[in-house]
């Protein structure tokens, strides 16, 4: 049985919200990358609804596509409050291209908690290679999206691997990752496979246009008949829903500080169009119908964040985060869309002008409220704890 | 009118007559047939709907206000909603491209002399010719009184400068009503209206913008350098510009808030409609209280903010002054169109921010309308004054 012996759980006793002096540079390093190398193309590849080619190799020499990984396996092997740290300031710079440069750390705990040994010492190096790796996670099928058990696509036993057959649609870098963690049914049971680009019968299918998140790439994973060989198998046979449950525990309060960032653009852009802008008189922001708005948006970016780093510090401390993560993902999201929905009101007709970032974000910031366990989702979660009478999943 | 007097109308009803609703199937069959279909396409593509135009003014759906006098149906506010909100229901970049001539011409119907009328509102309806409203500039949003475009009288003339922001259908526009100072340091008071051919010299339609929603109208920048118009051009006296404007809005906010219904109601059935078909965890989504309950508070929404317009259109026809009920109407239909669109997207889920399907561009659209002809926050501050300081 694999286990967590890659994972430091740290407890740190005491209340505290004082990031250390490591996670603040690691914090300046991916908002100084953010500024540099993402706000001043994010309007131009959203336009071309495109990722840039040599993005992703710029991310993976600062260590941004690497983070998560194992200090042992050539990462930087930190936390998840660490990791929400830097979440945050990449979807601040742009959340279309965070979400490509981020799928490479979405491989990491699938592989950490469940990968054989051999699996890891294979998998884990190329996450972290210096050229990037363009990554995905296949779950959503045409007919399954919240409802994953409903999923169609087969695996079969093949000698020492196995076949695959169906299509995932909607996935991020579906179709051109170079590896795939894919879902499907062998004997009726969910089952985690990783997929590489160049297996047999593994092809891209249509790319998706989309409202917002342009410069990430979403598209199908066509699998027709392609053959796994050993070694691929994530996980025991049957596992699958499982490591999928897992994944999302670890992934939602993530996707959540990615949420955090679009709002925290948004709020800053508003805020100082505010500050500038004059009429009747004054600044908008003299007027209580504005600044109040501001005010709102700020208090509950604040406490969209804390729910963040609670769910995060959670899973630092190897206790159960189902709770918290949907907290945190359902409050991230609705705030991202309140407050970027807000932002380019602010603006006013200059709002909704492509000159400016502000009506990007409110299309980049809808997506948070669908993936990752849409908010109808997150509050069903919720209702499942409270309907157990639970604070933490009893663990099998 | 006694009638108005005592504020009597017959009594409260809610169903429309025949010919009402003639007139709505009319515009609902327009929509259905020539607006939907090129939906998608002249949203993506930011096309100007010129066809569109054509045709709304062939089978009579345009320039609905103009009195019958100089040529025009002479339809009241409340039969303009019924139409309105089908337009709108088909696409709202194309639906504001059709209704836009109701708010350039506005200024001539309610402030034109008859020499005026007849000069500019007879051409509106023999061919598909379109006239804008420049009021907004650059600096000059919300603050009407912050605007620095001039209008110098030299003997018989007006010399006019500056630059409008914003304004639909300027690119393509036969005439613009421009409000221009013509006294410098009276604020708003100082205001006058012109009607500016837009083929004289001087006029420079510099820029089409290009926006996040309601795509397929044409909205732009269009600067005045030096043109010269005739004093005839001028509607109203000197200073009157700001009532003028302020009366022709009172007139088309109900319009352009039964257009927020309009784009309301069409994500609202698109969603509804969904909801049955899409299959999760062994039934439609429809039955889970966490969709359906978003469903019925769309359905709430769309009636009430329906329900509002109607009373401010019919106030106006009764010749009543509606300043706070097309304020309430205004301000609640677009902020529910907001939240609607919002939620029609969340009823698809992935499927929802998918440009393949209809409801991301509504949710797009959306934001406009608590924006543009007064936002949302302007609508509230009229209602405060309204009620806290009567008039």
């Amino acid at each position: 049985m694999t286990g967590d012996r890659d994972v430091q759980h740290k407890v740190i006793e005491g209340i505290g919200f004082e990031p250390t002096r490591e996670q603040r540079e690691l914090q300046a390093l991916a908002h100084a990358f953010a500024e540099r190398e993402l706000r001043p193309i994010a309007a131009e590849w959203d336009e071309r609804d495109e990722f840039p080619p040599d993005l992703l190799a710029k991310a993976a020499k600062v260590g941004l596509t690497s983070y998560a990984v194992p200090a042992g396996h050539g990462g930087g092997g930190v936390g998840s409050v660490t990791a929400a740290l830097i979440a945050e300031e990449l979807s601040w710079g742009c959340a279309g291209l965070a979400s490509t440069i981020q799928a490479t750390m979405f491989l990491v705990r699938p592989l950490v908690r469940f990968g054989t040994q051999e699996q890891r010492d294979r998998y884990l190096p190329r996450l972290a290679s210096e050229e990037g790796c363009l990554s995905a996670i296949a779950f959503t099928e045409a007919h399954a999206g919240s409802d994953v058990a409903a999923i169609g696509a087969t695996a079969r036993r093949d000698g020492d691997g196995y076949v695959l057959s169906g299509e995932k649609v909607y996935i991020t870098n579906g179709g051109i990752a170079e590896l795939t963690v894919v879902f499907a049914k062998l004997d009726g049971a969910i089952t985690a496979f990783v997929v590489e680009r160049d297996d047999p019968g593994v092809g891209a299918g249509r790319k998706e246009r989309k409202l917002g998140l342009r410069a990430s790439y979403t598209g199908s994973l066509v699998l027709d008949e392609a053959r796994l060989p050993g070694g691929r198998l994530l996980g025991e046979e049957g596992q699958g829903f499982l490591v999928a449950m897992d994944f999302f525990e670890h992934s939602r309060p993530q996707v959540a500080a990615a949420a955090v960032g679009v709002a925290r653009a948004a709020f800053e852009a508003a805020t100082a169009y505010a500050r500038e802008r004059e009429a009747f008189g004054k600044p908008l922001i003299a007027k209580q119908g504005v600044s109040f708005k501001l005010a709102e948006m700020a208090m509950e970016i604040e406490a969209a964040r804390l729910l963040v780093w609670r769910a995060a510090a959670a899973i630092d401390a190897g206790r159960d985060a189902g709770l918290l993560g949907s907290f945190a993902k359902a409050f991230a999201a609705d705030t991202a869309m309140r407050v970027a929905t807000d932002a380019v009101q602010v603006l006013g007709g200059a709002g909704i002008m492509r000159d400016h970032p502000v009506e990007k974000w409110l299309r980049d910031a809808k997506v948070f409220q669908i993936v990752e366990g849409t908010s109808e989702i997150q509050r069903q979660v919720v209702a499942t704890y409270l309907r157990h009478g639970w604070t933490e999943r009893p663990r099998e | 009118m006694a009638t108005v007097e005592q504020g009597v109308g017959g009594g409260i009803s809610f169903g429309l007559t025949d010919e009402q609703k003639a007139l709505r199937d009319l515009a609902r069959e327009f929509a259905e047939k020539e607006i939907r279909p090129r939906e998608a396409e002249y949203d993506e593509n930011q096309t100007h709907p010129a066809d569109v135009i054509a045709k709304a003014h062939e089978v009579g759906l345009m320039n609905l206000h103009v009195p019958e006098a100089y040529g025009g149906p002479g339809l009241g506010c409340f039969d303009g909603l019924l139409v309105g909100e089908e337009l709108y229901w088909g696409c709202s970049g194309i639906g504001t491209s059709i209704t836009c001539n109701g708010l350039g011409a506005g200024p001539v119907i309610a402030f034109g002399s008859d020499e005026q009328k007849r000069r500019w509102l007879p051409p509106l309806l023999e061919e598909p010719i379109l006239c804008s409203f420049g009021l907004s500039e650059p600096n000059a949003g919300s603050d009407v009184s912050g605007i620095q475009t001039t209008a110098v009288r030299k003997g018989d003339e007006y010399v006019i400068n500056g630059s409008k922001m914003f304004i639909t259908n300027a690119g393509h526009a036969a005439w613009v009503v421009v409000f221009a100072s013509t006294e410098k340091g009276k604020g708003h008071k100082g205001l006058s209206a012109f009607v500016v051919p837009t083929d004289l010299d001087g006029v420079v339609v510099e820029k089409h913008l290009i926006k996040m929603g309601q795509r397929s109208t044409d909205t732009s920048a269009i600067a005045f350098n030096d043109v010269v118009v005739p004093g005839s051009n001028r509607l109203g006296e000197e200073g009157e510009g700001f009532k003028i404007a302020m009366t022709v809005l009172d007139f088309t906010r109900p319009g352009t808030a039964i257009g927020a219904v309009g784009v309301a109601r069409a994500a609202f059935e698109h969603a509804a409609q969904y909801s049955k078909e899409r299959i999760a965890f062994g039934q439609p989504i429809a039955m889970n209280q966490g969709v359906n309950f978003l469903i019925a508070d769309m359905a709430t929404k769309i009636e009430a903010a329906r329900l509002l317009c109607w009373q401010a259109g019919w106030l106006i026809d009764q010749g009543q002054r509606a300043t706070l009920q097309s304020s309430h109407a205004k301000r609640f239909s677009a902020d529910s169109a907001m939240e609607v669109t919002t939620d029609a997207v969340q009823i698809f889920g992935g499927y929802g921010y998918m440009k393949e399907y209809p409801v991301e561009k509504l949710m797009r659209d959306a934001k406009l309308f608590q924006i543009y002809e007064g936002t949302s926050q302007i609508q509230r501050l009229v209602i405060a004054r309204e009620l806290l300081m009567p008039k």
